[in-house]
């Protein structure tokens, strides 16, 4: 499992940063919601995986015994998907707002008109 | 409580806003009285964190490393105060008007949201909780930047965003190999078992990785090139609490998680760190002396002088870490002011390009004489505060026996001179091209130029005991005991809390081990 957790979590960095490198503004935006997946799974992954073990403690006992899956990766990638999706979110408003005055979606053309 | 109210009353504020009529003149009302309070919560903070050296508060009375700790050791306390007075000075000159447009999208609610996130990353123990605070940050200043019209604005936004999304990511996937190796991301949990760990694979892959999410918010060598395109282009109020505060985040975030889990750590990390503050340093100067207009003059010297603040730390002695943290302070005051002075020239003449640009001085003597402080503390001129902040730099550098950083740093600084001599020329001195556009500068916008003009001023009598404090600010950086003694071992409010009594329903046999997680 955690190996292929690693495969995914690297096929989407690897994707994302090349998105991130194309000239287009969709696919920038893509890339970086890519890479940020890529991310929350590389941070599910890295806490450890502990299957069919919920971090709850038995009724009547008041201790759990490890293994048992580990809540606090599984909270970070909920900051990490809810920051995520706002700030997604905000990209796509402000790249509709670049094609709105620019009349491009080319990155290298944004980049000359501000230089200007 | 003293550690909350720097974060509450921005907050408070910002709601307040949002709440209140949209008349401009209240806006500017209470975000301008919001500042003031928070600028007086910052300062019995740091009065209180000079007094018992940290200040510690578990939120929710949850003890560390279990809950969200806040801790403000006197560096953060002082970066606490100086968002205070960045944030008073900034909504002082709302009064001389702001876009319409603007301030009808939120301009006031957004500044104070971004204040709340600046302090945020500066109290704040944990360091997931600081990713949290670095996106509030971001957010609220992405969207200062984008509300705008013209398409150089628009274009140095998408730049701005792009590349702080990207090192977002890079911190998280920090934090997570972090927690994977560790199983804390509580700051000074992760400094006590930091030593005690057997493997060590990590290490230098974690280190490159916080050193480069931090480098692009803090604007080091190779990651610098969207400040330039970016910073020049808002308005002057907003560019001035870019300048002044965030770049000073990752400064900030780089002294912190280094002092604490890298000093020791790998040694190439810590060389890399000073060859790329050396390097920071020469591209920002050869950069300002390329460019043809003020804002991006200063955009670029404010990275270069990045360089000064980073080169204390790769070298880690006290006395050049000290000579860095006073650096960082007189920094934020200069840079914010002289963005503050493009917006009175501005206002002037509609342009800061240095070719239309000239007679100030004989139209304004007193705007001039003004503006003529923070230009020449940058340049680092005795007996300015830039001048001292170098001095404590090279007697670091030269104490540690770093001649050939010793030496860059005054050509560095000398660079700063000839770039600030020019600006001064060619703004103040030389006979204008264009006519001026206003008369007379607005009061609003000289004011707080004038305020921290002689806070400059103060900075430079009253250096003898801020250089006292910067050194105690690198012996706190330097022997992390005390901060983890703070956080972990009961601070000040700890004996107000206490442990909670349901703590012990989830896991008692990790009380002794607290970081035997599942694995």
């Amino acid at each position: 499992m955690e190996m292929l957790l690693a495969l995914v979590s690297g096929v989407l960095y690897a994707t994302g940063f090349y998105l991130m490198l194309r000239r287009r503004l969709a696919q920038l935006i893509i890339g970086l919601g890519l890479v940020s997946n890529g991310t929350n799974i590389l941070i599910f992954a890295a806490g450890g995986l502990t299957r069919y073990r919920p971090p709850i403690v038995p009724e009547g006992t008041l201790t759990i015994e490890p293994p048992f899956a580990d809540p606090m990766p599984q909270s970070i990638v909920l900051t990490a998907i809810v920051i995520g999706f706002g700030v997604l979110a905000f990209t796509l408003v402000l790249s509709h707002r670049v094609h709105q005055s620019l009349g491009t979606d080319d990155v290298d053309l944004v980049g000359t008109e501000g230089e200007r | 409580m003293t550690l909350v109210l720097p974060l509450l009353v921005p907050l408070t504020t910002a709601v307040v806003l949002l709440l209140a009529p949209a008349r401009p003149l209240v806006q500017r009302g209470i975000a301008f009285a919001g500042s003031i309070v928070q600028l007086i919560c910052a300062l019995f903070l740091c009065r209180a964190a000079i007094l018992h050296g940290h200040v510690v508060t578990q939120l929710s009375g949850w003890p560390a490393p279990f809950g969200i700790t806040l801790v403000a050791d006197i560096l953060a306390a002082l970066l606490v105060v100086a968002v205070g007075i960045v944030a008073v000075a900034v909504t002082a000159t709302a009064f001389a008007g702001v876009d319409p447009r603007r301030e009808a999208y939120g301009y006031h609610p957004l500044f104070q949201i971004l204040f709340m996130g600046v302090s945020g990353a500066f109290v704040t123990g944990d360091l997931l909780n600081l990713y949290v605070w670095f996106e509030v940050m971001l957010v609220a200043s992405f969207v200062l930047m984008a509300l705008h019209r013209t398409n150089a604005q628009i274009a140095g936004a998408l730049k701005y965003v792009g590349i702080n999304l990207l090192a977002s990511a890079v911190l998280l996937t920090a934090l997570g190999l972090l927690y994977g190796d560790t199983g804390t991301l509580n700051m000074a949990d992760l400094a006590s078992i930091w030593p005690t760990r057997t493997a060590v694979t990590l290490d230098l892959v974690l280190a490159m990785l916080f050193l480069v999410a931090f480098g692009v918010k803090a604007a080091l060598f190779p990651l610098f090139f969207w400040l330039p395109a970016a910073y020049p282009t808002p308005p002057a109020p907003i560019g001035a609490v870019f300048a002044g505060l965030l770049t000073k985040v990752g400064v900030y975030a780089l002294l912190r998680v280094f002092s604490l889990l890298f000093m020791h750590g790998p040694p190439i990390v810590l060389s890399l760190l000073l060859w790329l503050s050396a390097a920071t340093m020469v591209a920002g100067l050869i950069g300002a002396l390329s460019q043809r207009d003020m804002r991006r003059i200063i955009a670029f010297n404010l990275v270069g002088h990045i360089g000064y603040t980073t080169v204390g730390l790769a070298i880690g002695t006290p006395l050049a870490l000290a000579g860095s943290v006073f650096y960082v302070l007189h920094h934020i005051l200069v840079i914010t002011n002289l963005f503050l002075v493009s917006g009175v020239i501005l206002q002037l003449r509609r342009t800061t390009a240095l070719d239309s640009l000239g007679s100030l001085y004989r139209d304004h003597p007193g705007t001039a004489l003004l503006a003529m402080v923070p230009l020449f503390s940058l340049a680092g001129l005795p007996p300015l505060s830039g001048f001292l902040g170098k001095l404590a730099i090279v007697q670091g550098t030269i104490a540690a026996e770093y001649y050939g950083i010793t030496a860059l740093v005054l050509v560095v600084g000398l660079l700063t001179l000839i770039s600030m001599a020019r600006l001064w020329d060619e703004m103040f001195a030389k006979p204008a091209t264009a006519p001026a556009v206003a008369r007379t500068p607005a009061r609003p916008l000289v004011w707080p130029v004038a305020g921290l003009t002689v806070l400059t001023l103060a900075m430079t009598l009253g250096a003898e005991p801020l250089v006292g404090l910067s050194r105690r600010v690198a012996e706190q950086l330097l022997q992390p005991g005390a901060y983890i003694q703070a956080v972990l071992g009961g601070g000040l409010n700890s004996s107000v809390y206490g442990p909670k009594p349901h703590m012990s329903l989830v896991a008692p046999q990790e009380a002794g081990t607290p970081h035997g997680h599942s694995r």
